[in-house]
């Protein structure tokens, strides 16, 4: 998945971030900068436009979320340490970069990270905010959150109108369990009188399939 | 008409007021960080109050299709407490961040010593993070207020171009004129200015330099002030260019040096974060 990024990232950037980018994970690489006074920075470096990558996984991403990627994936630590290192920029950080940490650990699970990030997750699904919730949901989580806190961020997601096709891994996940919810979500709409999404009713439906 | 509110505490407002300011024109605006009514008693609330102004209220005001940019600081009035002072440590944290613009409200309240320190302390801030700097000045005691807020800038080394010296009436506005510093109005229903007499105040003072704000907060106050402003102007016969340059051009002008305005067309904001179906407007309002 870091190929894909890289790729994509490349054809997207300009000389200048490109140059800065590589300048950037090199001085992370080799331990001379923290990555605390480099991550904030990326968006105005590299840009914050669309990444537009074909690639399923990398679906709503951006190119900050990307340069943020390949940040991470140049820590040269791994386990608790890098857990500790991902949590602090997390903590610390925008929502671009929380949300930037979030995109990163599918690539960075690689990298003995274990579940250690899972309370990131959870934090990100508390949040009212649709970019960190669809950030949250991604192939990390779908290997990592147990299912009904899986489900639970998957029904978040038609909630506050995260397009169900940014969510990773949901026609291999979706259960009966989740298609229950998302119909029961659907009644409730129709006995309002509002309209189902599409996207809501196809979920919904899957009992019978 | 577009306009551009450098100083309103969206925090406290309602989305109700995220829609009238964007009816009324407004397309981006600047919330300084400040006191919040109730008086904070440690540095965490001040951490979450900054990771709001960062994160959610940002969003928030995305919904609406209006740019929110921050000033982060430690106020004057929470200056004097010694639970908040240390907020100074973690500002540096906060400067480095891509909508954060200025450094401020930085001012006087009662004009102690505490109040010194943290202002002195703040203006260093900005010097070292290159950003420019938003002075509150005190509603009580004014003119001695804004003489001694002067005093400081000019001994801190700062210059003039980068500090914009606000809330800014009829006795005070000749002081900071002479100055080089950027002149900021707070037009409120009550107090403080109001739309004829700034309209006055641009007469006799021109239109160089000179910012006019809501600073809509948690009291009486009106976030379309700044459209009212606008409206007195033309009717004051002023153009549509000129309406432009002090609603809009001005405060880009001040606040784009710290080269983090970010005001490309923001209608539709990201892919995920769509404006009709998100999560302030779905389920809430249909």
């Amino acid at each position: 998945m870091l190929e894909d990024v890289s790729a994509a990232l490349s054809a997207r950037l300009d000389p200048a971030g490109a140059t800065w980018l590589a300048e950037a994970c090199d001085r992370v690489r080799e331990g001379r900068q923290a990555l605390g006074a480099l991550f904030p920075a990326v968006g105005r470096r590299c840009g914050r436009g669309p990444l537009g990558s074909p690639v399923a996984e990398l679906c709503g991403w951006t190119i900050d979320d990307a340069a943020r990627t390949m940040l991470l994936a140049a820590v040269p630590l791994d386990g608790d340490a890098l857990a500790g290192e991902i949590e602090a920029l997390y903590r610390h950080g925008d929502a671009n970069e929380r949300r930037g940490v979030l995109r990163a650990l599918a690539v960075l699970d690689g990298a003995g990270l274990g579940n250690r990030a899972l309370p990131l997750i959870r934090d990100a699904l508390r949040t009212n905010d649709t970019r960190l919730v669809a950030a949250a949901l991604g192939p990390y989580a779908v290997r990592h959150l147990e299912p009904a806190a899986w489900r639970q961020g998957v029904l978040k997601c038609a909630f506050v109108g995260v397009p169900l096709a940014e969510v990773a891994g949901l026609a291999e996940r979706a259960d009966t369990e989740l298609a229950r919810m998302f119909a029961d979500y659907a009644n409730e709409r129709e006995a309002a009188g509002r309209p189902v999404p599409e996207d809501v009713r196809l979920v919904a439906e899957r009992k019978e399939a | 008409m577009r306009i551009f509110d450098p100083h309103i505490h969206m925090t406290s407002r309602t989305t109700d007021d995220y829609e009238a300011m964007h009816a009324a024109g407004v397309r981006a605006l600047v919330e300084p960080a400040f006191w919040l009514g109730q008086p904070r008693t440690s540095v965490g609330t001040f951490v979450d109050y900054f990771d709001g102004l960062i994160g959610w209220e940002p969003f928030r005001a995305s919904q609406f299709g209006i740019r929110h940019h921050c000033a982060i600081a430690l106020n004057p009035k929470e200056a004097n407490d010694e639970r908040c002072v240390p907020v100074l440590e973690v500002l540096p944290r906060y400067l480095a961040k891509d909508g954060v613009v200025a450094v401020g409200e930085v001012g006087y309240d009662a004009m102690t010593p505490e109040e010194d320190r943290a202002f002195a302390a703040q203006v260093e801030l900005a010097i070292e993070h290159e950003l420019p700097v938003l002075v509150h000045t005190p509603h009580r005691d004014k003119a001695v207020g804004v003489r001694r807020s002067l005093d400081l800038v000019k001994e801190s080394g700062i210059v003039p171009e980068r500090v914009l010296v606000d809330h800014l009436n009829e006795v005070t506005v000749g002081l900071v004129a002479e100055t080089g510093c950027w002149m900021g109005f707070s037009i409120y229903p009550e107090t403080k200015m109001d739309e004829q007499r700034m309209v006055a105040i641009l007469r006799e003072f021109g239109l160089d330099r000179m910012i006019v704000n809501s600073a809509a907060d948690w009291g009486r106050s009106d976030p379309l002030k700044t459209r009212k402003t606008a409206d007195a102007m033309l009717a004051a016969g002023y153009s549509a260019d000129d309406v432009d340059r002090v609603l809009w051009r001005n405060p880009t002008e001040f606040y784009g040096q710290s080269g983090r305005l970010l005001l490309e067309d923001l209608e539709p904001a990201e892919p995920s974060a769509l404006y009709a179906g998100n999560s302030i407007l779905r389920g809430a309002r249909k």
